[in-house]
């Protein structure tokens, strides 16, 4: 196995999972797009590992699927209170902050 | 090394268009679903690349928990079930074009750099190494790992709670 | 028989023991200067408003002055006895005897005490002290008689709202004045000459609240000034002249010496003539002494009467050397400096018969023996001039603070003389005895102070060949006894005519017109020739740098006619003004004789001389010569800036239009439109949707890596 075919698929997994976090209206949805970029991350983090043979790369990958993990809580949280203030889950309604 | 090849090949393109599934279907609950596939390629090609561990808890975590609190989050902010049009904002082709910039730019430097290096694997990683790094190596991290998820349970319940 | 002395030629270095007051003499004018700041910083605070600060002062600066006169006696004549060989001959005379043989003659250096304050190359600015018997004696007078003032004003200005500011003025003005008598060059007298000047000015407007009043400050002022140019330019003149020294002896030394030639020096004294003049109050610049008379009685006593008007006798004495230079006083013919000495002697008692109100007599007195002061000097009576300085300031301030209190205590405030007084003798006798005295003295009555001091110029300028001077000057006596004569009726004979309600004045008012009376009294003494006393001879007269003066031989005959005219003109005049009738056959005399009426109303007009200045030179001044200078101005000068107002505003209209507006601002506004707009597009950027900045930065990664892509 080439070690790029891993690293070939892990960016074209980021890819789409930025793809995701800029088109979809949806907060769940751009955390599941998130959650798609995260495993493209730990994809690569394995593959190298494997092709230096070392296992930090998979600790690290431990960790980040961890903290993946409690990532998305919380983020799911805020879109719950994003939710309840706006009567919408639709992101493009919350522009607070526009200039 | 076939076999393998092979398996990788079909694992990739099911990932792939399980991800495109996730970012372009009209169901917010598909999407979960679409994602629960991804999740669970990444699994497989762990186990290909002799990380049994990081696979099985992989499967564990974020299969078992992480998919279930996006279905929870689905439900609770009301995520119209069934189809819907209007799911993406107006900024897909701009969107279009910067991925596919970016895939693009990372492919060339991938191939660039790593053009003829191969993985060897003689036997799956033995869990024991990954201990001995996370709990000797690694334990700082770990500590400290373990406290961000306390502070992301405590934030989330205190985020979310009605009051 | 005369006497005349050398001009010393041998100096003899004899080291003697500086008395520590003289040598340190500056603290005098320093503690007087000191109180004046403390008057000024806390004089309102305390109790008695200040007094109690310059009264002490300037108590001690006389008393200083007093060690200093008994310092310098002592050391004058620890060097003529020290010089040994004909001491007695020596005492007596102090110079040497061309005719008789005597001794060398011995150099008497004063006292000098100075520090380089500045110097340059070309030009060096010392500051220093010059102590010898002239200054001594004025250092006596001036303290003497401001201590009177300062005391006398305790009672005059009690009542006055500016009570602390006349004492803060009275403190300035005797430092200034005690600066000017001690100074050691010819820049230090000028300052100490502008400052007494500025004091003058103060406490002549010190009742500023009336108009007349700041007039008559801003006419002495000016006409003073003018006077001052020739003074500043003599300062110059003789600098150069004396080989760039600014130095007092050393600018006599080398004008007797007649160094650069005799023109520069007559220049040289011309222009310090002029200076005097307008500071001495000589005819032409006199006008301003009687407006003077606005200011405060105790001030016309200090400053217009005995110290700040003879300042300019001062500065006569002083560079006398080159006024003797200059003027050739040596050679016994008219010199300017006798001419207007004799013409203000005359012009002032002229003038003192017309006028009703009292100070306004005294003024022109003032002027009249200020005249006689400068007379004195241009004939060469150097001691003459100077003992009448002394004897003058004494008599004639005694007049002044009697007519302050006669004007405090007896006609209700006024000066008015026909309306306001008369009769006051039997109301007023200490006031009354004291002027008595002192118009006794002015008049030059023996043994009073006046005589022997007038008597003095009258012998040296009869001795010196000068006798045009001597007849105009027993000519000026005869005028003098005559106007005092008619003031003294005038005030305090016949019946009182006031609105008041006459008394003796308070203690502080009576007792320095004691004082004063016995100093008119008995100063003549002080160097009565007759009596062999010669002390302003022998102390006072400068033993070095000093043109061979002649020490007059007193003259039983010139004394005898001098008195007896003056007597008869006050029995003429007592005769026509103290009987029944006022001025018998005389009476109503100016409006039945056209002639006498129009002399009357000639002198009444002081000459016109007032309208002259005003309308002549003033209106001339002001009128054409102004205007021509404003035609000059605008036409002329300002035609330049006229014509550039004409263009300037035409191409910065065009410049307006066209540049401005239409390209500079064109830019601008264009600038800012466009900023407008993309500032409405960038607005767009900010959406306030997240997913908008992150694909903006998922750009901005896309175009970095791939730049970085390429780049390598």
């Amino acid at each position: 196995m080439l070690l790029n075919q891993f690293l070939i698929l892990a960016a074209i997994l980021f890819g789409i999972g930025m793809y995701g976090v800029l088109v979809r209206r949806n907060g769940v949805l751009v955390l599941m797009s998130v959650e798609l970029m995260l495993n493209a991350v730990n994809l690569n983090l394995i593959a190298f590992s494997a092709r230096l043979q070392e296992t930090s790369g998979q600790v690290f990958s431990l960790f980040v699927i961890t903290i993946a993990a409690a990532e998305v809580g919380v983020g799911l949280a805020i879109i719950l209170l994003l939710f309840r203030n706006f009567r919408s889950p639709d992101l493009d309604e919350v522009h607070q902050m526009k200039g | 090394m076939v076999a393998q090849n092979v398996a990788f090949g079909i694992l990739a393109l099911a990932m792939v268009l399980a991800a495109i599934g996730v970012v372009r279907t009209h169901n917010v609950v598909h999407a979960a679903l679409y994602l629960v596939v991804v999740l669970a390629g990444a699994a497989a090609q762990y186990i290909l690349l002799a990380a049994e561990f990081v696979a099985w808890v992989q499967v564990l975590i974020y299969i078992g928990a992480v998919v279930i609190l996006f279905l929870f989050g689905i439900m609770l902010t009301r995520a119209p079930m069934g189809d819907l049009e209007g799911l993406d904002n107006r900024q897909r082709l701009p969107a279009v074009v910067a991925t596919l910039a970016l895939i693009g730019t990372l492919t060339a430097l991938i191939v660039d750099a790593f053009a003829t290096q191969e993985i060897v694997l003689e036997a799956p990683t033995p869990t024991a190494d990954i201990a001995t790094q996370v709990f000797k190596v690694y334990v700082v991290p770990f500590e400290a790992v373990s406290i961000l998820l306390l502070a992301a349970l405590v934030g989330a319940i205190v985020l979310a709670r009605r009051d | 028989m005369l006497r005349i002395t050398e001009a010393v030629t041998t100096e003899v270095e004899k080291v003697v023991h500086e008395p520590w007051l003289l040598a340190h003499a500056w603290i005098i004018p320093a503690l007087m200067a000191l109180s004046f700041v403390l008057i000024l910083f806390f004089g309102r605070r305390l109790p008695k408003r200040g007094a109690e600060i310059g009264i002490p002062a300037v108590v001690t600066a006389f008393v200083m002055s007093c060690v200093a006169v008994v310092q310098w006696v002592q050391h004058v004549d620890e060097l003529v006895e020290g010089e040994g060989g004909g001491g007695e001959a020596l005492r007596r005379l102090g110079r040497s005897l061309v005719a008789s043989g005597g001794e060398g003659a011995i150099s008497i250096r004063p006292i000098t005490d100075s520090f380089t304050w500045w110097s340059n190359g070309l030009v060096k600015f010392d500051v220093g002290i010059q102590i010898d018997g002239l200054a001594v004696m004025m250092l006596f007078v001036v303290t003497l008689i401001s201590m009177l003032v300062h005391i006398y004003s305790t009672a005059y200005m009690e009542h006055d709202e500016r009570y602390t500011h006349f004492y803060a003025a009275l403190s300035l003005f005797t430092a200034s004045m005690l600066v000017l008598v001690i100074a050691e060059n010819s820049l230090m007298l000028l300052s100490g000459w502008e400052l007494v000047g500025l004091c003058s000015f103060m406490l002549i407007g010190h009742w500023w609240e009336e108009k007349p009043n700041t007039n008559a400050a801003l006419k002495a002022f000016l006409t003073t000034r003018t006077g001052d140019i020739g003074l500043l330019l003599g300062v110059i003149v003789t600098f150069f002249a004396a080989g760039r020294t600014f130095n007092l002896i050393e600018i006599n030394e080398a004008a007797l010496a007649g160094k650069g030639g005799h023109t520069v020096w007559l220049i040289g004294a011309s222009l310090l003539l002029m200076g005097i003049i307008g500071k001495s109050g000589q005819f032409p610049l006199h006008t301003w002494l009687p407006d003077a008379m606005a200011g405060p009685t105790p001030v016309s006593a200090l400053i217009h009467a005995a110290t700040m008007v003879v300042a300019g006798v001062y500065l006569g004495a002083r560079m006398y050397g080159v006024f003797w230079q200059g003027f050739s006083i040596a050679d016994g013919g008219m010199n300017a400096m006798a001419i207007i000495g004799a013409i203000t002697i005359i012009v002032g008692a002229c003038l003192a018969f017309v006028q009703d109100d009292i100070k306004k007599v005294l003024a022109y007195s003032t002027i009249s023996q200020l005249g006689y002061m400068v007379l004195g000097l241009g004939v060469g009576a150097w001691v003459g001039a100077i003992f009448h300085l002394f004897t003058h300031a004494f008599f004639k301030a005694l007049l002044f603070l009697g007519a302050g209190s006669i004007s405090h205590s007896g006609s209700h405030h006024s000066f008015d003389m026909k309306k306001d007084m008369g009769g006051l003798r039997k109301f007023m006798p200490v006031t009354f005895v004291t002027f008595m005295i002192g118009s006794l003295a002015l008049a030059g009555i023996a043994p009073l102070a006046g005589f022997w001091s007038k008597d003095e110029i009258l012998a040296t300028a009869g001795q010196s060949g000068f006798h045009f001077f001597q007849i105009v000057g027993i000519v000026g006596a005869v005028l003098t006894a005559a106007y005092m004569t008619r003031c003294v009726y005038l005030t305090f004979f016949g019946e009182y005519r006031g609105h008041g309600h006459p008394h003796e004045s308070p203690k502080a008012i009576t007792v320095p017109l004691i004082v004063l009376a016995v100093f008119s009294v008995f100063s003549g003494f002080a160097n009565a020739s007759v009596l062999g006393i010669e002390k302003f001879v022998e102390y006072v007269e400068p033993r070095i740098a000093f043109p061979p003066v002649i020490v007059p031989e007193f003259e039983t005959t010139l004394a005898a006619v001098s008195v007896m005219v003056v007597l008869a003109s006050i029995g003429v005049a007592s005769a026509l003004w103290f009987r029944k009738e006022e001025l018998g056959p005389l009476r109503g005399l100016t409006q039945r004789n056209a002639a006498a009426r129009a002399g009357y109303t000639f002198l009444a007009n002081k000459y016109y001389l007032d309208d002259l200045y005003t309308d002549g030179v003033v209106a001339g001044v002001k009128g054409p010569l102004a205007r021509a200078t404003y035609w000059f101005n605008q036409n002329v000068i300002d035609a330049v800036p006229n014509g550039l107002g004409r263009i300037v505003p035409a191409l910065g209209r065009g410049l307006y239009t066209h540049v401005d507006q239409g390209t500079v601002d064109a830019a601008y506004n264009g600038l800012a439109k466009e900023t407008g707009q993309a500032g409405g597009l960038l607005r767009r950027l900010q959406s306030g949707q997240v997913q908008r900045y992150a694909l903006l930065i998922v750009f901005a990664v896309a175009i970095f890596s791939i730049a970085l892509m390429l780049a390598r």
